[in-house]
């Protein structure tokens, strides 16, 4: 007997009802049961941060979450970033600063710096950037370009706000 | 105006960012099976027997397979035979049958409605082996050689007898692989009307999977199609042929149903290719004055289980490129391909080449030492100069001459250690800041490599322009995150003389290009590239054909430029315009601009043949700090100085090279798969297998030259692939070795913890700070 369990919640703002098994991760929940394929799963066990989502704000592991803790709660992924067509300054950020190569590691690293940008972007130095960003694995870029756009994103957010270690 | 050179933003990016890329495992099929995997618990034994009563019996399970439902017995065979070795007794079986002969080998596939389910039923099946000792030290062993190898040239016997000095050294090269983000996935979905099967995963060598899929299943090649795919990284693991890439297809056959699997990443640290484990005695003769009179090295491969689809190549191409860009005058090579109880090899980027130059650059380190000259001055003395160039080595790699085609490496060597000089490296090396816990040393390290790219014999290309007037690339390389796709357009914008907005690339859909050869060993822009632009000058030269019909114009008068021709010095531009749009319907069918007999369609399909590679060359140098008390090694800075002919996008370059400095990184320094004394492999998560985060690698400074084009392709381009790590494992060793004040070499990769404690406490203490230390 599988044990299912009937929740709800909330993803960019839609809501879905939907009746899960007990154990099956909130990741292959989106993934699979709900669509949203843009969440990815790189090791499943809670070190690469491929499938980094927020949840109710915070950034979460989605593998090591499973769906049903995740009832009545608000779900942000990667597909909430844009608006419409447009990409938000985050994404466009990534781009101009070829933060992306294969692409696998990224909606991981776009909600994690989303949720960090959204707390408190306003003290983001160079060192606390690559500091967040060594919180999820990439395997192509070498990170620069990721350290690079997250400060860009958040010096644009906050412009004429730098940071104590900065000139 | 030429979009060549310009750092156009990807073409790829958008689908990337918004989570619209389709990767494997966002395919799925209606009705579709789930395949799970059942693997070897043990190294090496006797396969007794499969129980699979309990597995099938579990709700939602469809079938259980082991080898004694295959139809016959199926090995995978070589993609990349070398001639003179015969590996068909190396060959992995799709199953196993009777021996299992590495933890992880497949022996049995559940099939079922639901993955869990499945992954549930997989742990029922009974497995009964009888354990064997397994062979895991290939440095010590005689009895299990594959193949044996040989590559040289001249009297190197006599060169050493007659050497003013020999410098020798050890070094083992730590066993890791390239672990792409993505693990594997297949999804098969079979057309049992029409005999046909869909394939979504397969990258890299669509066409040439395609093909012996087809003949593992006995079927025409033209009822398989493997549709192009997001790949998650591919770094050489990716797209070769795996026994799951028989499996999935077959059961979704069988069943006549979809059938998807999606491997786990324990599975994938065990089950796709490793690499790079090689022991290396390597020495140099030398004349008084430092000249290399001599070098040989005699390598012996731990090639884990099988010969896989590479066969015998990694190892051929170690011995193949070791002489590097120096003035070599007798050289032998001798490699000695061991059979393990470990997880199979195959390529990882740089394959042969990260090891080869590790090899070479860290001896050359030690014998400056020896030899009480400067590493890099000892390096200028034996560089091949431009006046030597091109330069042919009586040797042979993958099967073509090996000759360096272009170039001037002094240049280049001086330009890196002017930029290295001008960012203060050595001088950073040189300030070594103490702690209360213990000193930490500096230390400054440099090397330099041959790279080869553009592997032929061929890549074809179709461009056609649709009545809308876009442009349609159907290319046989494959996107495994590399920008193929921006690249190309912006290959085809150049030379069809359109916005590369206007251009789209498909690539690895064996549909659309079924005579493609694959993106792999630095081949894509060099001879897929080619291939685009050959194609997009064809449609250039019709569209100016039948542009002349239309306008009743000259061909010598017209001008394709911004995607529509134009009558040259027309002073009414306007109604003398005509767009590729307008020409393409000119083109159709039953246009009163075709000729009799002429075909229809503004398109134009070319294949770029080429025999011979083309070696793109580089420098790295690095500052390291190492801390004696605990061992740590820290990059503090990086500078990759690489000549790759001609940009195409400059920044697509630099993030290839960037990324492949941290990979680099990360196998010089902490990715390692380890096995314990019964052939256990003992890194089956990310918490062992330690890939590099953002903490552990420094910005990378670049200083990419394009002042060689190379004279073997019409775009003048070399490979960019895989210059970022060919010589991050000399680098780093022989930095760490600078720090330590070292005499001898490191002796083994990765530097662990462990063992630069170890090379720590044989450092010889010089009074005061060692950095930089030689004595």
């Amino acid at each position: 007997m599988k044990d299912m369990h009937a929740i709800s919640l909330k993803v960019n703002g839609r809501e879905h009802e939907l009746v899960v098994e007990a154990r099956r991760t909130l990741a292959d929940m989106l993934r699979h049961d709900l669509g949203y394929t843009g969440t990815h799963l790189g090791c499943e066990h809670g070190i690469c941060g491929a499938c980094t989502v927020v949840l109710d704000g915070a950034p979460v592991r989605a593998c090591l979450v499973f769906g049903v803790q995740a009832d009545g709660a608000e779900v942000r992924t990667v597909e909430g970033l844009a608006d419409g067509e447009q990409l938000s300054d985050l994404q466009q950020a990534f781009s101009d600063h070829h933060a992306l190569q294969c692409g696998f590691c990224t909606p991981g690293f776009l909600m994690l710096a989303e949720a960090y940008l959204a707390e408190d972007a306003t003290q983001l130095t160079e060192a606390r950037a690559r500091e967040l960003v060594a919180a999820n694995l990439c395997r192509c870029t070498g990170y620069q370009g990721i350290i690079e756009a997250v400060l860009a994103t958040a010096r644009a957010r906050h412009p004429g706000r730098k940071p104590a270690d900065e000139p | 105006m030429t979009v060549i050179g310009t750092r156009l933003p990807r073409q790829e990016d958008p689908r990337l960012l918004r989570g619209r890329g389709r990767f494997g495992d966002d395919f799925s099929a209606p009705g579709q099976l789930w395949a799970r995997i059942v693997r070897s618990p043990s190294a090496h034994g006797l396969l007794r027997e499969l129980d699979v009563t309990e597995a099938v019996k579990t709700a939602g399970i469809t079938t259980v397979v082991t080898a004694r439902d295959l139809p016959g017995k199926l090995v995978i065979p070589v993609r990349l035979a070398i001639a003179g070795t015969d590996l068909s007794r190396f060959l992995q079986p799709v199953l196993a049958a009777d021996t299992v002969r590495y933890v992880g080998e497949p022996l049995a596939v559940v099939v079922g409605d639901d993955p869990y389910a499945c992954e549930d039923a997989a742990e029922l099946v009974g497995i009964d082996i009888t354990d064997q000792p397994p062979v895991l030290d290939a440095s010590n062993d005689k009895d299990h050689t594959a193949a044996e190898l040989t590559r040289g040239y001249g009297d190197t016997a006599a060169a050493f007898a007659a050497a003013a000095h020999v410098v020798a050294i050890e070094l083992a090269i730590g066993r890791h692989s390239g672990v792409p983000l993505e693990p594997r996935c297949l999804l098969a979905v079979p057309d049992p009307d029409r005999g046909t099967l869909d394939i979504f995963g397969m990258t890299k060598v669509p066409v040439w999977n395609r093909d012996l899929l087809a003949d593992m299943l006995g079927i025409d090649e033209t009822l398989i199609r493997v549709h192009a795919i997001d790949a998650g990284g591919g770094f050489g693991v990716r797209g070769e042929f795996y026994p799951e890439d028989f499996l999935i297809p077959w059961l979704a056959a069988k069943t006549g149903r979809p059938v998807k699997w999606a491997e786990d990443r324990a599975e994938h640290l065990i089950a796709v290719n490793h690499s790079r484990q090689q022991y290396h005695r390597v020495a140099a003769a030398f004349a008084a004055d430092g000249r290399i009179t001599a070098l040989r090295d005699d390598i012996i491969q731990d090639n884990g289980a099988y010969c896989r689809t590479h066969g015998v190549a990694v190892p051929e191409l170690t011995a193949a490129m070791l002489p590097g860009p120096y003035r070599v005058p007798a050289y032998r090579g001798r490699v000695r391909v061991v059979l393990t109880n470990k997880t199979p090899c195959g390529t990882y980027r740089a394959p042969g080449r990260f090891e080869g130059t590790a090899a070479r650059e860290h001896l050359l380190d030690v014998a400056a030492t020896r030899l009480g000259i400067d590493p890099i001055e000892l390096r200028r003395r034996n560089l091949l100069t431009p006046r030597e160039m091109p330069h042919e080595r009586p040797i042979s790699t993958l099967g073509t001459d090996l000759i360096l085609d272009t170039g001037d490496y002094p240049a280049l060597l001086a330009a890196a250690v002017k930029e290295a000089d001008r960012l203060g490296y050595r001088a950073q090396a040189r300030a070594t800041t103490g702690t209360s816990t213990g000193a930490r040393l500096r230390g400054f390290g440099l090397a330099m490599f041959v790279e080869k790219s553009g592997l032929g014999p061929q890549e074809t290309a179709d461009v056609t322009v649709s009545r809308s007037g876009a442009v349609h690339v159907h290319s046989g390389g494959t996107s495994l995150g590399q920008g193929i796709e921006t690249v190309l357009a912006q290959i085809t914008a150049d030379a069809l003389g359109v916005d590369p907005r206007t251009v789209r690339v498909t690539a690895g859909d064996t549909a659309a290009q079924p005579f493609g050869a694959g993106s792999w060993a630095s081949r894509s822009t060099v001879v897929g590239g080619s291939a685009v632009h050959q194609a997009a000058l064809a449609v250039r030269e019709r569209a100016l054909q039948l542009a002349a019909r239309v306008l009743e114009a000259a061909e010598q008068d017209l001008d394709l430029a911004d995607g529509s021709v134009s009558v040259r010095g027309d002073p009414d531009a306007k109604t003398a315009r005509l767009s590729l749009a307008d020409i393409a319907k000119a083109a159709a069918p039953a246009s009163r601009y075709l000729e009799k007999g002429e075909p229809a369609g503004l398109s134009a399909r070319r294949r770029f043949e080429v025999s011979h590679m083309t070696y793109p060359y580089g420098v790295h140098a690095a500052v390291v700090e190492v801390d004696a008390g605990t061992g740590q090694v820290r990059v503090l800075r990086y500078l990759v100085a690489y000549e790759v002919g001609r940009a195409i996008n400059p920044m697509l370059v630099e993030g290839q090279l960037r990324g492949g400095v941290a990979q680099g990184i990360g196998g010089a320094l902490f990715e390692e798969f380890g096995y314990d004394e019964a052939g256990q492999p003992q890194a089956i998560t990310f918490i062992e297998y330690r890939l590099p985060t953002a903490a552990e690698i420094p910005p990378v400074d670049v200083l990419l030259s394009q002042d060689a084009p190379s004279p073997g392709n019409p775009l003048g381009v070399m490979g960019a692939g895989e210059g970022g790590i060919n010589a991050v494992g000399a680098t780093v060793a022989n930095a760490v070795r600078d720090a330590l004040g070292l005499a001898g070499g490191v002796g083994q990769l990765p530097l662990t913890p462990a063992r630069v404690c170890t090379l720590a406490a044989l450092a010889q203490p010089t009074g005061g700070p060692v950095t930089g230390g030689r004595a």
